[in-house]
């Protein structure tokens, strides 16, 4: 037996001793520490901004909040109005249209509304040019009126697909936002006043429904999701482990006593958040919900022990300060392991995994400290019977019964598990990168409903490409026009495509309308001062927030062409980025040439970001978790063997997901780092048992197998079983990417579970027989240095 | 009884209170605004620097050429023609102010050799790409406005009246404006711009004030930021030139080729 884990446990129990004597100290301590930190959480808000998810680093957000800078801020909301009878173009609809173009302007920070109605139409009468609203006073005119101005918008590319469904059942009305970013209500607020619109509008005009979407409701859903997740996710979780807890200890106070526990972790851990001046997002509003659930484990392992020595016979206080000293090591190590994997989240690309990551560990951190402290400083004073129970004798006999089966076995099992799991792993080529915002949230959210519906009639995945021209007004040379017309019939003949946005239309409706709107003239002008006198032209035209400063920059020297997408799966439209560059290569000059970027853009390579880097992170984690195992058992060869069961269940989990799911969204990126450092501590527990067994009590490998089941078997079962409660119940969040992250993590630890009670004895008498020797050494080599 | 009395009293002495500030709000503008006649055309030539919110900067230069109406029921008359950039070199923009309608105005495009003209209600959006709508820095029509006084406050070194004045015309992009008109020569030193929800939307500084010799100011700086959009416009103007004997023959659209 080394005299490491003796000095380690000798200073355990006088640690537990200790705190018992001072326990009025302890816990006031304990108190006053959540209080202080805990403080912090007042400061916690919530996110309502998309780009929280890009890291600064980010190259597409950089790329994209440049096109910004140089335009305009794409932030914006789309109403869309789908008729029940009739079409967009009756009197009724066209009203309903104009009420909702006026009052989308007193949206807080709307700076620009684009409807049907508003739309700036030119034509041409004798030399005039005649720049009108394409609709207005739609009730007083007659049919034919509004016939000729429904064709008028259906030949209008600008309009067709974009804010008028070819079918002319629905119509669209999208209001730009500039928020001033100062504060973080700016979001709500104008939503807030959306839907007021909606409302009055959809109360008014009973024949048609109203949708909003756009990246301002997205914002909003973001935050919306959290809130929502807060308020229902996080109470049921507190039931449900309190009620997890009361059937294992069955003892109410037992259970407050760990629930107290429990709740401080999650205190301090948000108190932090606060602190750091976290934004809250669905991800890190996650972080208590996994706080929650693996802040149990090591209460739990403690007071299964206490009772157990109770059981047997132990006065309270002694029973106690065994209990935390036989569980001091374990619950040390799992719960160092479990920060290290939440730690790697740093790795990520994404700060709201930072946050987690961080949250998570800080909350582990304070359980760990919790357990020892306030678990014997309350108990000491509390009456605690441990109850005669049949059914922990029951479950220690078939925990014993089970040893048995696996030891006569091994074999057979180490065959089939290897096999299983070998099949399950070849199944990982299959999972597909899908990241979809609007599937970020599940029904239940009206973002996602809204944006469903609105789909069904308009893209809603914009694409922008920022085309340089030959210098200041170079946007008027012909050539340049022209390269834009191409090009804009490319991206129209892609099937994704819904809509093109690009001023080479505009330039043609002009020199139509120049030429008396002769309809051979509806083609680029063939002379760069023709163009840009055009453009003067139409400009001093238009009216206040119906400009082409978002379309045009501001030394005429670059203009802006939009694809809108009907759809994004993430390899679908990785191909039509690729298409897109390689047509341009193909036909146009160097220096027109633009890369693709908006926010769809960024969430379409944010899942390869995430996996490339978390790669990285995950090895790290399991390196260091690895050391940490090998240090604190004092044994190399078990420290190396621990990898093993470690990892396969992550594997396994992806390769059962890549059968069941088949695609994932970029948060599995970070499920490998997070199970690791959860499934380990089955590992560390099992490992430690065992190897008491060896070195106190001289057991041999099968009977230290044995006791390894009796001890620690019926904590881990019950461990999984929160653990499996919890992440059950995350993976009921409205929010996806914590829904994956849930049902992920949730299949990793129940396969370490298998693994650890199937595999992991197989594979320690499979060391007995071929590398006895190595281990020996090992335990040996341990023994002697710290002697 | 009693009671009743003193209300109505409060109440009428708040109506009149009220009536007075609208006349005293139409008097400092009228002030204002006739401080600066005394002559009957004047033209004077300008660059106009856009920058937008990611610093980027592009200039125009233009000159214009005004001919004022004496009577304040009748719009100006007003010439603007572009010299720079090249593209549009010579395009000359007629403006007709209107009082209470949409202004008329035609454009010589000069590589299509043919005068267009604008018909548009509503061209209250940005003038050549800048954060100036055209009618926020050509001759503010004083009754295109109503008026109310609100307050005195010092501004700058000066002391100056503060201004509101709604638009009477349908198609402006604003829903008022709040003006500074110093006390000591009752000039606009400040202007702000607000939208149709009634929030800041632009702040016009006007700067670097002469007087010439016939007596009328003028500012040499007029600096436009958006509030909204980050977006600025500097208006630079080189010295006015007054009383060239222009007329309303000049005006007209037949003369607007020959002004390259």
């Amino acid at each position: 037996m080394g005299t490491y884990f003796q000095t380690v446990e000798f200073g355990a129990s006088k640690l537990a001793r200790w705190i018992i004597r001072h326990r009025w100290a302890a816990i006031c301590f304990s108190l006053a520490l959540a209080i202080v930190v805990g403080s912090g959480a007042s400061q916690l808000e919530f996110s309502t901004n998309y780009r929280v998810f890009f890291s600064s680093a980010n190259p597409e957000l950089q790329a994209f909040e440049n096109l910004q800078n140089t335009y305009a801020k794409n932030d914006n909301f789309l109403f869309v109005i789908v008729t029940k009878q009739g079409r967009v173009f009756d009197p009724q609809t066209l009203l309903a249209v104009e009420e909702l173009t006026e009052r989308a302007w007193k949206i807080p920070y709307a700076i620009r509304v684009d409807s049907i109605t508003n739309f700036q139409y030119s034509y041409a009468r004798g030399d005039d040019l005649v720049v009108e609203d394409l609709i207005s006073k739609p009730a007083e005119r007659p049919v034919a009126y509004l016939r000729s101005r429904e064709q008028i918008a259906m030949d209008e590319p600008l309009l067709r697909n974009q804010l008028l469904s070819p079918d002319g059942l629905a119509t669209a009305v999208n209001v730009v936002l500039q928020y001033p970013e100062v504060g973080h209500m700016e979001v709500p607020e104008s939503v807030s006043v959306a839907r007021e619109i909606r409302d009055a509008l959809a109360k008014n005009y009973p024949g048609m429904d109203f949708h909003i979407t756009g990246v301002s409701m997205l914002n909003n859903a973001f935050a919306e999701t959290g809130m929502l997740d807060g308020q229902t996710l996080i109470p049921i979780m507190f039931g449900l482990i309190f009620l997890a807890v009361w059937m294992v200890l069955r003892s109410l106070v037992g259970s407050l006593v760990v629930f107290s526990v429990i709740t401080l972790s999650t205190v301090v851990a948000m108190g932090y958040a606060g602190f750091i001046g976290i934004k809250l997002t669905p991800i890190s509003m996650s972080a208590p919900i996994i706080v929650l659930t693996l802040a149990i484990a090591d209460s739990i392992h403690i007071l299964i022990s206490y009772r157990g020595l109770m059981r047997e016979g132990m006065n309270k206080i002694d029973a106690l300060v065994e209990a935390v000293r036989v569980n001091f090591l374990p619950v040390t190590i799992t719960s160092l392991t479990t920060i290290v994997g939440f730690l790697m989240l740093n790795f990520s690309d994404s700060p709201p995994y930072w946050h987690l990551g961080n949250m998570t560990a800080v909350g582990i951190g304070s359980a760990w400290f919790y357990s020892l402290v306030l678990i014997p400083a309350l108990f000491s004073m509390l009456r605690y019977s441990a109850a005669e129970n049949s059914d922990a004798l029951r479950s220690q006999r078939w925990m014993e019964s089970f040893a048995n089966f696996v030891i006569a076995r091994r074999k057979p099992l180490l065959v089939a598990i290897s096999l299983g799991t070998a099949m399950l792993v070849s199944f990982i080529p299959q999972l597909n990168f899908n990241d979809q915002w609007v599937k970020y949230f599940d029904e239940s959210i009206e973002f996602r409903r809204d944006s469903d519906s609105a789909q069904q009639y308009f893209g809603l995945y914009p694409i922008e490409f920022s085309v340089p021209a030959m210098g200041p007004g170079g946007i008027s040379e012909p050539e340049y026009l022209h390269n834009l017309e191409d090009f804009a019939d490319f991206l129209r003949g892609q099937k994704i495509v819904s809509h093109v946005y690009s001023i080479s239309d505009i330039m043609k409706r002009l020199n139509r309308n120049m030429h008396r709107d002769q309809s051979d003239y509806y083609r680029i002008p063939n002379d760069r001062e023709l163009s840009a006198q055009y453009l003067l032209l139409y400009e001093l035209s238009l009216p206040y927030g119906l400009d082409l400063n978002d379309r045009i920059n501001i030394d005429k020297s670059a203009s802006r062409i939009t694809a809108t997408l009907d759809r994004s799966g993430t390899d679908e439209a990785k191909a039509f980025f690729v298409a897109t560059q390689n047509w341009q290569t193909q036909h146009w000059p160097k220096y027109m040439r633009a890369e693709p970027t908006s926010a769809s853009v960024m969430f379409t390579y944010i899942a390869q970001r995430n996996f490339d880097n978390m790669i990285i992170g995950t090895a790290l984690g399991i390196g260091a978790i690895a050391i940490i195992m090998m240090l604190s058992l004092r044994s190399f060869g078990l420290g190396l063997l621990s990898l093993i069961p470690n990892s396969l269940p992550i594997l396994a989990a992806f390769g059962a997901w890549a059968l069941l799911v088949g695609e994932v969204g970029f948060s599995v990126a970070t499920v490998a780092s997070i199970s690791l450092g959860i499934v380990v501590d089955d590992t560390v527990h099992f490992l430690a048992k065992y190897l008491r067994g060896r070195r106190e009590r001289g057991l041999s490998r099968e009977d230290a197998i044995r006791y390894a089941f009796q001890s620690v078997g019926h904590a881990i079962i019950v461990n999984t079983v929160i653990l499996s409660l919890g992440f059950l119940v995350l993976y009921s969040s409205a929010f996806k990417l914590n829904a994956d992250l849930g049902l992920m993590t949730l299949l990793s630890i129940n396969f370490a579970l298998i693994l650890d009670f199937l595999l992991l004895p197989a594979l320690l008498l499979l060391k007995t027989e071929k590398k006895s020797s190595l281990d020996r050494v090992s335990l040996i080599s341990g023994d002697t240095e710290t002697n | 009884m009693l009671k009743c009395l003193i209300f109505i009293s409060v109440l009428g002495l708040s109506a009149l209170t009220l009536a007075q500030s609208d006349d005293k709000g139409f008097e400092i503008a009228a002030r204002s605004d006739r401080s600066d006649l005394g002559f009957s055309d004047s033209e004077v030539e300008l660059s106009m620097v856009l920058r937008n919110a990611a610093g980027e900067e592009s200039s125009r230069r233009l000159r214009i050429a005004t001919l004022e109406k004496e009577n304040e029921e009748v719009g100006d008359k007003s010439v603007v023609v572009f010299s720079t950039p090249k593209d549009i070199e010579g395009t000359a923009l007629l403006s007709h102010a209107k009082i209470l309608e949409p202004d008329d105005q035609w454009l010589f495009l000069p590589a299509l050799k043919r005068v267009k003209r604008i018909s548009s209600a509503n061209k209250s959006g940005p003038f050549v790409g800048s954060e100036f709508a055209f009618e926020d820095f050509t001759a503010i029509e004083l009754n295109k406005f109503e008026y109310r006084f609100l307050r005195t406050e010092s501004c700058g070194s000066l002391q100056c009246d503060v201004l509101e004045r709604r638009p009477r015309y349908d198609s402006s992009g604003y829903t008022k404006q709040i003006s500074w008109v110093d006390q000591t020569d009752f000039q606009i030193r400040k202007v702000e711009f607000y939208d149709r929800r009634g929030d800041l939307l632009k702040v016009l500084s006007l700067e670097d004030y002469r007087q010439y010799s016939n007596g009328a100011w003028r500012p040499h700086t007029l600096h436009m930021e958006n509030k909204q959009t980050n977006k600025q416009t500097t208006l630079r103007y080189g010295n006015y030139v007054f009383n060239q004997g222009l007329d309303d023959r000049d005006f007209v659209k037949s003369k607007l080729q020959r002004l390259r």
